[in-house]
């Protein structure tokens, strides 16, 4: 079902949860990465900072002030990210590398963030410091800072690390989440697909193994065995239905045929003669329910569609018409067959038209003299329909449901024989070509209506002839009939 | 007539050949597949009644293999399969009807009569058939009967132009059914007695004596008055 929504795929999900625990592991990294080198990059700072304060602290001892002058000026010349400044008690500036004092720098001891100004050679440069102030006897403060571009740097690194790797993540997240679901959904399909087949009766398919040993491989492996396993049951169930057929027909056959050779031999009684006939009528009774069970049963198994053909609806319904209407005449109903057009199935036509006279065959049964049954087949873009309606008793509309669920749940049809079976067939035949059967009020009367899924593009293309009918008593000249 | 029963069920076997010899034809049994072949094989039989399951070959192999050696002996195979795709099998194996168990007798003996005449029967084409005063033009589709036309529709025609093949013999309903109708199952209610009572009224009414009769229990017979 590739109309399945990609996104809403188990792939993807998973895809996106795999990559949203990456995406987090990712930023755990990168974290760490980030405090720590922050951290060696202020140790680093802070231990340049102090071994200068500790040069010019010596050169002052030394020297005096003469000396720490002409170092700091010494210093500030050389060294880049280094910024001096001494100043005199009243925080003028006397020599280093700043433009002048910058504000925030009065308290010695704890280590400063000051925003300062820098005489490069070029000009005034503008730049983030991490600074002490140190003071000295005679009141001199000595100020040393170190730019902090370096820190700035590598936070733009890291930043720009994370951006990256998470936009990297969430494409490959939707590209692969995209990739991996559609390799899942195209295995996935195949086994609808082969599922549908199946389900339609052909039970020999198998899921398609890629050898991969995967767990689609292994999912195959379980319902292959599973489907070995219906089969054989189905392969059982029909050859105990075939073989039940044979063991239960033959001694009927003989039961049947002892009553008739009885009756062919002459000498008996009237009385003799009314019981063999009386007989030989409940032996075929008991025949013809062993037969529709069969017909149902097959019908159900969906055995039949391995020769469905492409069958007129509307043809079903002329000939079942016209089979029925001198019947219908003689019990004095109107019998109206009312079809335009080729209504395509696919389908089993014998099967189909019993399905049409055993409705047929019910409504001539209900309809009183004097009252009209009306055969209509409507054809649409997908389905075809044939409805028979009458204007016989109909089904009380509280009891209507009933039967309907009779139609439905087939099993009961099997627990009451007899009469309810015609139409139990009729609901299994539908349900064999994917049909429906609807009961319902055609005031007066009953209206059957049997839906079938339409096969226009299969009739186009195959020709309507009939493969199950081979002339088998009579060659009949090719123009005889309409 | 001379017909070979293969079928393994010894009692139906035995009701076969009694019901056939009743009827006035002689009939053999072959109880399994290889000795029914061997005996078919001879040719000296008018018709063979194959029973599907047989033991050693089965029925369809059995005339397969006739079949194939040119034995072109009418075949009416018995079954207790009665699906659609079975008998489909079985015409296609070279069978020539095929009647599903259990069967009435009159079914099976109107049907294998009519199988032999079906053999007998060497002239390929005909256009015109002729029982009594009543005559058929298969060309023109005209029914006339002491030189009055019979205006029929299609349906009536092709049965009548069945019974007037079969003429003289019992014809049952599902034979009717199957070729005139081609359905293989019978419905309900007896439809074609109605079909057989309008064609009747047709052919028979006004005219002197009827042909067309019901054979109770069996079918039904057109006659040339006697």
């Amino acid at each position: 079902m590739s109309q399945l929504n990609l996104f809403r795929t188990s792939a993807f999900r998973l895809t996106w949860l795999y990559l949203m625990l990456f995406g987090t592991s990712v930023l755990a990294l990168l974290g760490f990465i980030y405090w720590s080198t922050l951290a060696v990059i202020e140790r680093q700072t802070m231990e340049t900072v102090e071994a200068e304060a500790r040069g010019l602290a010596e050169q002052y001892r030394q020297g005096g002030i003469e000396r720490l002058m002409n170092a700091v000026r010494q210093r500030s010349e050389t060294s880049k990210d280094t910024v001096f400044v001494l100043a005199d008690r009243d925080l003028r500036p006397i020599t280093g590398n700043l433009a002048n004092w910058p504000a925030g720098a009065e308290e010695r001891g704890p280590w400063l963030n000051l925003q300062v100004s820098r005489r490069e050679p070029h000009g005034i440069v503008s730049s983030q410091v991490r600074a002490r102030l140190y003071i000295l006897s005679g009141g001199y403060r000595l100020l040393i800072g170190r730019d902090t571009y370096e820190r700035a740097r590598f936070e733009r690194i890291i930043f720009n690390a994370l951006t990256w790797s998470l936009a990297a993540a969430a494409l490959l997240g939707v590209g692969g989440g995209l990739f991996l679901s559609r390799r899942m959904l195209r295995r996935v399909d195949q086994v609808s697909r082969t599922a549908r087949q199946i389900v339609a009766g052909d039970l020999s398919l198998r899921l398609v193994k890629t050898g991969s040993d995967d767990e689609f491989d292994r999912l195959a492996d379980s319902v292959n065995g599973m489907l070995d396993q219906i089969e054989r049951l189905m392969t059982g169930m029909r050859l105990a239905t075939d073989s039940m057929a044979h063991d239960l027909r033959s001694p009927l056959t003989r039961l049947r045929g002892r009553i008739e050779l009885a009756l062919r031999a002459p000498p008996q009684t009237a009385s003799d003669r009314e019981a063999l006939i009386d007989v030989l009528a409940q032996a075929d009774a008991a025949l013809c329910t062993f037969d529709s069970l069969l017909k149902i049963a097959a019908a159900e198994a969906g055995t039949a569609r391995s020769d469905f053909a492409v069958v007129d609806l509307s043809a079903v319904a002329r000939d079942a018409g016209e089979l029925y209407e001198p019947v219908a005449e003689e019990a004095a109903i109107t019998l109206s067959v009312d079809v335009d057009g080729p209504a395509p199935l696919r389908g089993q036509p014998e099967l189909l038209a019993q399905a049409v006279t055993n409705v047929l065959d019910n409504a001539v049964k209900y309809t009183p003299a004097g009252g009209r049954i009306a055969i209509r087949v409507d054809s649409g873009p997908n389905e075809v329909a044939l409805t028979v309606t009458d204007t016989g008793p109909g089904i009380p509309a509280a009891h209507r449901s009933r039967v309907l669920e009779r139609f439905v749940r087939l099993e009961e049809c099997r627990s009451t024989p007899g009469a309810g079976l015609g139409l139990c067939l009729v609901a299994a035949v539908a349900k064999l070509h994917d049909g429906t059967v609807t009961l319902f009020d055609s005031a007066p009367g009953l209206g059957v209506t049997l839906t079938f899924p339409a096969a226009f593009e299969a009739a186009a293309e195959a020709t309507p002839a009939a493969p199950w009918s081979p002339d088998i008593a009579m060659p009949r000249p090719a123009s005889v009939g309409e | 007539m001379r017909v070979l029963i293969i079928e393994d069920d010894t009692e139906t076997a035995a009701y076969l050949k009694k019901g056939l010899a009743e009827a006035g034809h002689v009939a053999d049994h072959a109880a399994d597949g290889p000795q029914g072949l061997a005996m078919a094989n001879e040719g000296v039989y008018d018709a063979l009644i194959v029973d599907r399951m047989l033991p050693g070959l089965d029925g369809l192999s059995v005339i397969q293999n006739l079949r194939d050696a040119r034995v072109q002996t009418p075949a009416l195979i018995l079954s207790a399969l009665g699906q659609v795709s079975d008998r489909v099998r079985g015409l296609k194996a070279g069978g020539d009807d095929y009647l599903v168990k259990p069967f009435a007798f009159s079914e099976l003996l109107a049907r294998l009569e009519a199988l032999i005449r079906r053999g007998a029967n060497t002239d390929p084409v005909v256009t015109r058939l002729q029982v009594g005063d009543l005559e058929m033009d298969l060309l023109a589709r005209v029914v006339t009967r002491d030189g009055k036309a019979i205006d029929l529709q299609p349906r009536e025609f092709r049965l009548l132009e069945y019974l007037m093949r079969h003429a003289g013999h019992v014809v049952t309903r599902t034979m009717l059914l199957e070729s005139v109708w081609d359905y293989h199952f019978d419905p309900q209610t007896n439809v074609i007695d109605v079909h057989i009572s309008r064609l009747r009224a047709k052919i028979d009414k006004g005219f002197g004596a009827p042909m067309l009769h019901t054979v109770r229990g069996a079918g039904y017979s057109l006659r040339e008055p006697a």
